[in-house]
């Protein structure tokens, strides 16, 4: 249990105010659509440039760090770029390069409304993101939190549809609500141990509280960042997002939001009360049996939804479950990897709702059963929607394979029995409610479907590009972006040794 | 030496000028704006000097007539003081220069009357709040009332009758702080708040003294609306002229605020209130009432200016559960969230008034998504004034509720710290009320074609005029700045005020 070193530096606030400062530009360039459409392409580069500068540091296990202004009695409004918020934000600010060029296809494909307003959202959204990725102390933490809360609002009710402003209200109800408890549970916090300062191992006062303290405290933190990690029962607001464009779908709610969900998990669990402090109250347990029962339930309900993107939803709440669940195994090996699923269900998931976007524009079909012999309209996209379907399921060599691979050998490690049993079977309820489409897709034909070809390359190369990271993760997981490397360091900093 | 008359500057200066605008105003009417400008700016620099010179030199206090202090009327300018006067001459500059276009929509022919009513009613307030002799404060607490009721009555034509009411109440409410500073004078002997804070401690647990206590609190909650003595104030807010309520409602209840804290915690003692009488425990769970209550019935008005005086009745609740608590921190969240729902609740009662002059009425059922494109930044502001008063961060909003929070742990009131929370998510569900419908097309419009052509037709054609647009944005980047920056602001000024004994 090792704190990184520090250093400061200002990448991680250029970071963060790189895609807030374009919102402005956005707006005002909202009549000459090249220019307000590059903005947005500039900035997701120069954020993931600036985001990956940081990680040779990372690597090292050094942070950058930087600390604005004091924001209440004893805390700062302060950033921390620690190996675990580099990986993050890496995921988020990588895959919104690709959801960039993605959403100009869709957008531009669909003649959507309302341009201008769903771009410049999706910036802020990003700047919070990587806001909760350094977030270096709790405080600072909910409040990028919440204005990623607000941020999603516009773009979940897009379409501006009866059922999306239906949804648009489940989804505030849900996340406000989470949101007060977490401010609550980090008042109490910081009344309780003096500091909210994220610390590998756990807060140092935190072992000097009462057992009832400790329960509730980790009961409210839970809850309150539980409902964006959609863990069950708190998850029934995914499926209703589902009404947002797909791009929204595949980066937010496969990735940058759902994924800050499980990253507020696992800074409770292991920056918080630390591995000792729950398995002493055995908490872990509360914690394994939700997230156990959720990716079971989830796969469950993901079979009796026919709308394509629901399903995905569903299969989305599952496999965030696998990263709680690894980390609530609380062995180095799960903690690996839980870590590595946050990144490759972010690869797999987000080329599965591009393929379900680029479906949608191209075919508008949205329905599992109408989706008969699209395979053979749309090779290249149903080609990356299998890829990412096996590597769901957990075959090898797409990376999911390697991430359940280390959740299993975690589960054997920590004599947990009954979390290798589940993750077997769901890898293949995974594979129950996926093979079916790409059978579908590929060996039936249908009279009905209009042979258009491919959706607009802006479309189809991200998408071919997001299958083709999963198979190379899967086949050299240190390549590039480093993941393993960086996971092994969080976890050795988190668990030690 | 201008620093030595600072307390008397400010109310001095709003006088003067109540006073002559009419006799300016006479032959020019139009005169009277410029001049009202003219006289809050100069009190809103005095008030800025003051708070500056009270920061780093301490504390100053001016004799009038230069009778030394238990015989003559003294008037001090300590920190929370210094802080009042610039909340009330900031605000009311940011109001008054919103109100040409509408006062003269208005009131046409009243115009001159009506700034020098202003001009008086900002007497009394800053009088109020610069004042150390409790007969003095009642002075200035009569003044104000009676322009407020003046103002409340130039409304609509309901107006005069929630005026009356508010008259009658406001009238009990004074008469029971006069009988109580009466108590406390036949006991202490005194008027001076320093001289009788010395002397009560000596007296110690009089009947009478808990009397004259309980009369000033109830005197003072009637004129600040806490629950249940609020029932003047939803009337007379959502009725009074559009200027009149964005003036009465951020401030003529925050000065209430301030006779509460003064007399609760500086001429009594901090232990006294809690322990003797557990009077601030009463006041706590009555501002529960208030924010629960306040909060359900904003949900359920169809017009936005009565929602926003409803609203006021549970945000009045935050400041009364922030004294209630008579710690440090919940002192800290009262006192700033009366410069942060000042700030709120100006800002949207002026963006009512712009949407009053605009579409010509401000009832929530009858907006529509064309809004949005009319009048963008004026939507645009009340989006972050409604973000403020849900209480999500980085708005001021939240932070004043972060340091009630603490304070509710602190002293482990949960319950407490669960009503914050809840009313957080009432008005979330009261203010996205009206922003789903500015915002989003709720009703099919026969009018909007389905390739959205129409949709353009009033882009940036009725935003209202600049002097009514910038006061809005000022305000609305003064709730994120104030959020941001809120720790300066406790750790330089708000920590010189709190009692040494809290």
């Amino acid at each position: 249990m090792t704190s990184p070193t520090t250093y400061s530096s200002v990448v991680p606030l250029l970071a963060i105010l790189v895609s807030m400062l374009t919102v402005p530009l956005i707006l005002f360039s909202s009549r000459r659509t090249n220019l307000r459409e590059f903005w947005t392409l500039a900035a997701s580069v120069t954020k993931f440039g600036l985001v990956f500068s940081l990680l040779p540091a990372a690597l090292l296990g050094q942070a950058a760090q930087i600390r604005l202004l004091q924001i209440s009695p004893g805390i700062d409004l302060a950033l921390k770029a620690d190996p675990f918020g580099v990986f993050f934000a890496l995921i988020a600010s990588s895959l919104w390069i690709l959801t960039s060029v993605y959403s100009i296809g869709y957008m531009r494909g669909l003649k959507e409304e309302h341009q201008t307003r769903y771009f410049a959202s999706f910036s802020l959204c990003l700047s919070a993101t990587v806001g909760v990725a350094f977030a270096a102390n709790l405080l600072t933490f909910v409040i990028f939190y919440e204005v990623l809360t607000i941020a999603t609002y516009p773009l979940v009710i897009h379409k501006e549809t009866p059922l999306a402003i239906r949804a648009g209200r489940k989804y505030l109800a849900f996340t406000l609500t989470a949101g007060v408890v977490l401010v609550a549970a980090t008042a109490a916090t910081i009344q309780l141990t003096g500091t909210s300062e994220f610390e590998p191992g756990g807060l140092p006062g935190i072992q000097n509280l009462s057992p009832v303290e400790i329960k509730v405290l980790f009961v409210m933190l839970l809850a309150g960042v539980g409902v964006k990690a959609a863990i069950m029962p708190l998850h029934s607001w995914l499926p209703t997002a589902m009404e947002a464009p797909t791009p929204v779908s595949a980066l937010l709610h496969a990735v940058a939001v759902v994924k800050s969900g499980v990253f507020g998990v696992v800074r409770v669990v292991a920056f918080i009360f630390g591995s000792e402090t729950l398995s002493r109250f055995g908490l872990n347990d509360v914690l394994l049996f939700l997230a156990g029962s959720t990716i079971l339930l989830a796969s469950i309900l993901a079979f009796s939804e026919n709308n394509l993107k629901r399903r995905l939803a569903y299969s989305t709440i599952g496999h965030l479950s696998y990263v709680v669940l690894g980390v609530a195994l609380l062995s180095p090996s799960s903690f690996i990897g839980a870590l590595l699923h946050i990144a490759n269900h972010a690869t797999m998931k987000i080329t599965l709702f591009f393929c379900a976007g680029a479906i949608y524009v191209n075919a508008h079909k949205e329905n599992i059963n109408e989706l008969d012999g699209i395979g053979k309209v749309m090779p290249w996209t149903m080609g990356a929607f299998t890829v990412a379907s096996l590597g769901l399921i957990g075959i090898p060599p797409i990376n999911g394979f390697i991430s359940k691979w280390y959740l299993g050998l975690g589960a054997v490690e920590a004599g947990r029995g009954g979390a290798l049993i589940i993750l077997l079977v769901s890898g293949l309820m995974n594979a129950g409610y996926l093979l079916p489409i790409v059978c579908r897709a590929f060996f039936r034909d249908s009279d009905a479907l209009n042979p258009s070809g491919e959706a607009s390359k802006w479309m189809v190369v991200p998408l071919i590009i997001t299958a083709f990271l999963s198979v190379l993760i899967g086949i050299k997981p240190d390549l590039i972006f480093y993941f393993f490397p960086l996971a092994q360091q969080i976890t050795q900093g988190v668990l030690g040794g | 030496m201008i620093e030595a008359s600072l307390p008397l500057l400010v109310p001095l200066t709003f006088l003067l000028f109540a006073l002559i605008i009419p006799l300016f105003g006479v032959k020019t009417p139009t005169v009277a704006y410029p001049m009202a400008l003219v006289g809050t700016s100069l009190a809103f620099f005095f008030g800025a000097y003051g708070l500056v010179w009270v920061v780093f030199e301490g504390p100053i206090s001016s004799q009038l007539g230069g009778w030394p202090p238990p015989i003559g009327i003294e008037y001090v300018l300590d920190p929370l003081s210094a802080f009042m006067t610039v909340i009330i001459t900031g605000v009311s500059l940011l109001v008054l220069i919103h109100s040409r276009h509408v006062v003269t929509v208005e009131h046409s022919t009243k115009r001159v009357p009506y700034y020098g009513v202003v001009m008086l009613l900002l007497a009394g307030f800053s009088g109020i709040v610069s004042t150390a002799d409790l007969f003095n404060l009642y002075v200035f607490l009569e003044i104000s009332s009676l322009a407020g009721y003046a103002l409340v009555a130039i409304g609509e034509k309901r107006s005069p009758v929630a005026a009356f009411r508010y008259l009658l109440l406001g009238s009990i409410g004074a008469s029971l702080y006069l009988l109580g500073t009466g108590f406390i004078y036949i006991m202490s002997g005194s008027l001076n708040m320093a001289d009788v804070a010395r002397i009560l401690p000596v007296i110690g647990e009089q009947p009478a003294v808990i009397a004259g206590l309980i009369l000033m609190v109830t005197g003072i909650g009637i004129k600040m609306a806490l629950f249940p003595l609020h029932y003047w104030l939803p009337d007379a807010y959502a009725t009074a002229a559009s200027v009149s309520s964005a003036l009465l409602a951020p401030l003529g209840t925050k000065v209430g605020a301030y006779a509460l804290i003064r007399i609760l915690f500086f001429v009594f003692e901090p232990t006294y209130v809690r322990e003797t009488i557990p009077l601030t425990s009463i006041i706590a769970w009555l501002s529960v009432g208030g924010i629960i209550f306040g909060s359900i019935m904003a949900i359920n008005q169809g017009e936005l200016k009565r929602m926003l005086a409803y609203s006021s009745v549970a945000q009045i609740g935050y400041i009364g559960l922030g004294i209630g608590m008579a710690n440090p921190l919940g002192f800290t969240g009262a006192v700033l969230h009366m410069l942060n729902h000042a700030f709120m609740k100006a800002s949207l009662f002026l963006i009512a008034s712009n949407l009053r002059v605009q579409v010509g009425h401000s009832n929530i059922w009858a907006f529509d998504h064309h809004l949005r494109r009319q009048m963008p930044w004026s939507m645009a502001a009340f989006v972050v004034g409604a973000l403020s008063m849900i209480g999500l961060p980085p708005t001021a909003g939240f932070f004043s509720k972060w340091y009630l929070i603490l304070a509710g742990i602190k002293g482990s009131n949960w319950i407490f710290v669960a009503v914050i929370l809840l009313s957080g998510l009432l008005n979330a569900v009261y203010f996205f009320r009206v922003i789903e419908r500015v915002y989003l097309p709720l009703r099919k419009d026969p009018l909007v074609q389905s390739d959205g052509a129409t949709e353009f037709q009033g882009w940036r054609g009725r935003e209202v005029k600049f002097s009514m647009l910038a006061p809005i944005l000022v305000l609305s980047g003064g709730l994120l700045l104030l959020g941001l920056l809120n720790s300066y602001l406790v750790n330089g000024v708000i920590n010189l005020m709190i009692p040494v004994d809290l």
